[in-house]
């Protein structure tokens, strides 16, 4: 392969790559107040900037903007040197793309709580922060795709597809959704209204979850599945097929979420159609992904973070099992509006996103320091307290998911409606308690990666590369 | 090796040139958003007020936004109203409550008619919601006196105890705006609400000394209540 070695540029890499776990603390442990909130409405405090409404925005952009455009930035600049054998376009766009990144998060932490929103859940920041978005994230994608239009190697490697067509659709969502007419620096309407308004939200949020936390992170599965595995991918006609599908297919989705809405029947129906037909391709991922250790399924038993990578397969497997389920509309009728649509975002979250991040920021950390982690068995710890949280977190929240919905529709013998409304809302109580334990017990599996990861850089030798 | 093909001619070329790759991509991811949403802005049947004229106010030259009774079809928020929406956002309402009643019998029977797209064609930006934490808000508008109302969002608990709602006791301290919101009313005609300078002119006036609590109480009671619904009329197919 090469003869002189690449100087690729790590730097920024690192303080990324630090920023997301510090980020997943601080997401999670806000996730964990506002589900205590939910069991105890005290804890709202009478204090307008601690209230549910507030901080449930501060908590979704934190854990999926902060953490996961953190770990995705971390991971895509690392891949794409590494597949293309090159250092970066701009390793000075990238420290720009770093700074401008966070003074976003830090401006999403002072707006939020204020309550400067637009009200466009997973995009409430406000036009003057959106346009700060669209320009840092035209930097990280211009950046990136110079970097792969620069590589040594032939092709261009599969991890960085799913960048790429993440880079595009993110740019697309977010310029069409925030299209809003400003009245002060910190207001502004949102250009469309009522039915379409419902349509381009839920173009943005489903894709948000599709391109954002679905191809983002299986172009880190790519790279860093086999990479930990020390196998090449399991299938190469796979990963075209699965591909080339999965970004025609995602798209469509967004109109499950309104099924019986006043949309019109047709455009739910469509997005129904096609959510199914993505069992496929979300499939065809999770299995070349798993298919990948075959033959090293050994591994299992000694490599702690290979565990996160293999489990968060398991969970993306099960969660894009439920989601086509729960588009069809009989299905929808019944878990819409309810914790069960919680539920399930968070198996994706938690179970897919967070563990194969976990996983790909292990491998990156030991190999930016050049070292091993401090402690494999706090690895191991938060391996299992991420799992556990994980599983006790959905499981609550699909009990009282489904318990809601049947409810909420319960007619008794005279063929009137059986439960009120608050009597649904006490019943809610256990599982409330339940889901903020799981979330409490996964969010100390992160103060344990973080402490790790601490001790790790502190300990490690400084390199002359 | 490097020259071996793969796959297909195409993806072998894609996967050798970054800017194909990107120019593939963006044709590919443009698609869906083309036909799922474009046709929502021409295709007539998407409003119901297209073939039933009178869910939405038919509102004469001369008239105020004072002269509307309830019934008389969808019309712009008034001043207040729209002060109260304001705060509806900023405290993040939507979170917990819908604001969207599907056609099933259940909804129907605990919440009222279904709802119409009509009906939110003022809504910069929509409030449907994606979670019932607490009920549906979509017909609230009155079925609770204002005083259950401002009793309930001071502390929700004291009226419904199996509530976890937070307490709102600010909303009677903090005046409205009016400056502010007149520019608001501008901002939204721009977009295309249906205001009048007239309307935008007076909303300074109409909230002046009132508390945000009075907007919010205002904007809940005229929720769901601007259209008549007659039996026996199938408003969406």
């Amino acid at each position: 392969m090469e003869t002189t070695q690449v100087k690729y540029d790590f730097e920024v890499i690192k303080w990324f790559s630090v920023m997301a776990v510090v980020y997943l603390v601080v997401g999670t442990l806000v996730g964990v107040f506002i589900a205590s909130q939910l069991a105890w409405p005290v804890l709202n405090f009478d204090i307008a900037e601690l209230t549910f409404g507030r901080l449930r925005p501060l908590h979704t952009n934190a854990v999926i903007f902060a953490f996961g455009g953190c770990t995705l930035m971390a991971t895509a600049f690392y891949t794409v040197q590494r597949t293309g054998s090159t250092n970066l376009w701009s390793n000075k766009l990238a420290w720009m793309t770093f700074w401008g990144w966070n003074l976003i998060i830090v401006l999403a932490v002072i707006t939020l709580p204020l309550g400067i929103t637009q009200s466009k859940e997973y995009a409430e920041l406000e036009w003057p922060i959106d346009i700060l978005i669209a320009v840092v994230w035209l930097m990280f994608s211009f950046n990136f795709m110079m970097t792969v239009a620069k590589r040594k190697t032939s092709h261009i490697y599969v991890s960085n597809w799913f960048f790429m067509g993440m880079m595009v659709m993110i740019t697309y969502l977010h310029v069409v959704n925030s299209l809003a007419i400003p009245v002060s620096f910190f207001k502004s309407y949102s250009v469309f209204s009522g039915v379409q308004d419902a349509m381009i939200q839920w173009w943005w949020g489903h894709n948000a979850v599709g391109f954002y936390l679905t191809a983002g992170f299986l172009g880190i599965m790519y790279y860093f599945v086999p990479k930990q595995v020390g196998r090449p991918v399991y299938s190469y006609r796979m990963s075209v097929l699965h591909f080339w599908t999965l970004m025609f297919g995602y798209v469509w989705l967004g109109a499950h979420h309104l099924q019986y809405t006043a949309l019109p029947d047709w455009t739910g129906s469509l997005g129904a159609a096609v959510s199914i037909a993505m069992i496929i391709p979300s499939w065809g991922g999770a299995m070349n992904g798993m298919m990948t250790l075959s033959g090293s399924w050994d591994k299992l038993r000694t490599d702690y973070v290979l565990r996160f990578m293999v489990v968060s397969l398991a969970f993306y497997a099960m969660s894009t099992f439920e989601g086509p389920v729960m588009s069809v509309k009989t299905v929808n009728a019944l878990s819409h509006y309810t914790d069960w649509t919680v539920g399930h975002v968070h198996s994706g979250a938690l179970g897919w996103v967070a563990m194969v991040s976990a996983g790909a920021l292990y491998h990156m950390i030991m190999k930016l320091w050049n070292t091993e982690m401090y402690s494999a068995k706090l690895v191991n710890l938060h391996f299992w307290m991420a799992t556990v949280g994980t599983v006790i977190y959905i499981t609550a929240l699909w009990v009282s998911g489904i318990m809601q919905g049947l409810m909420w529709r319960d007619y008794d013998e005279f063929g009137t409606l059986t439960y009120t409304f608050a009597e649904s809302v006490a019943a809610m109580h256990p599982y409330y308690v339940m889901r903020t334990v799981g979330g409490l017990i996964f969010f100390s599996g992160a103060a344990v990666m973080l402490y790790n990861v601490v001790m790790t850089i502190r300990n490690a030798k400084p390199v002359n590369n | 090796m490097a020259d071996k093909i793969h796959s297909t001619k195409l993806q072998d070329s894609l996967e050798r040139n970054t800017f194909g790759m990107l120019i593939m991509l963006m044709v590919l991811l443009s698609i869906a958003g083309l036909v799922e949403i474009v046709p929502l802005f021409y295709l007539k049947d998407t409003m119901e007020h297209n073939k039933h004229p009178e869910i939405m106010w038919q509102r004469k030259a001369d008239m105020k936004m004072s002269d509307w009774k309830a019934g008389d079809g969808v019309r712009p928020y008034t001043a207040l109203e729209q002060a109260g929406r304001d705060v509806y956002i900023r405290e993040g309402c939507y979170l917990c409550h819908s604001q969207m009643i599907r056609p099933l019998r259940d909804e129907k029977e605990r919440y009222g008619h279904y709802s119409l797209a009509s009906e939110s064609v003022y809504d910069h930006p929509f409030q449907w919601g994606s979670k019932r934490t607490g009920p549906d808000l979509a017909r609230v508008g009155g079925k609770y006196s204002d005083d259950w109302h401002i009793r309930h969002l001071i502390a929700p608990r004291s009226l419904v105890p199996e509530s976890v709602m937070p307490n709102y006791p600010w909303l009677q301290k903090n005046k409205i705006d009016g400056a502010q919101l007149a520019k608001n009313l501008r901002g939204l005609k721009a977009v295309g609400v249906a205001y009048t300078d007239a309307d935008i002119a007076g909303a300074q006036a109409e909230v002046d000394g009132k508390t945000e609590m009075q907007g919010v109480v205002a904007y809940l009671q005229v929720l769901g209540t601007m259209v008549k619904f007659k039996d026996g009329v199938e408003y969406r197919e």
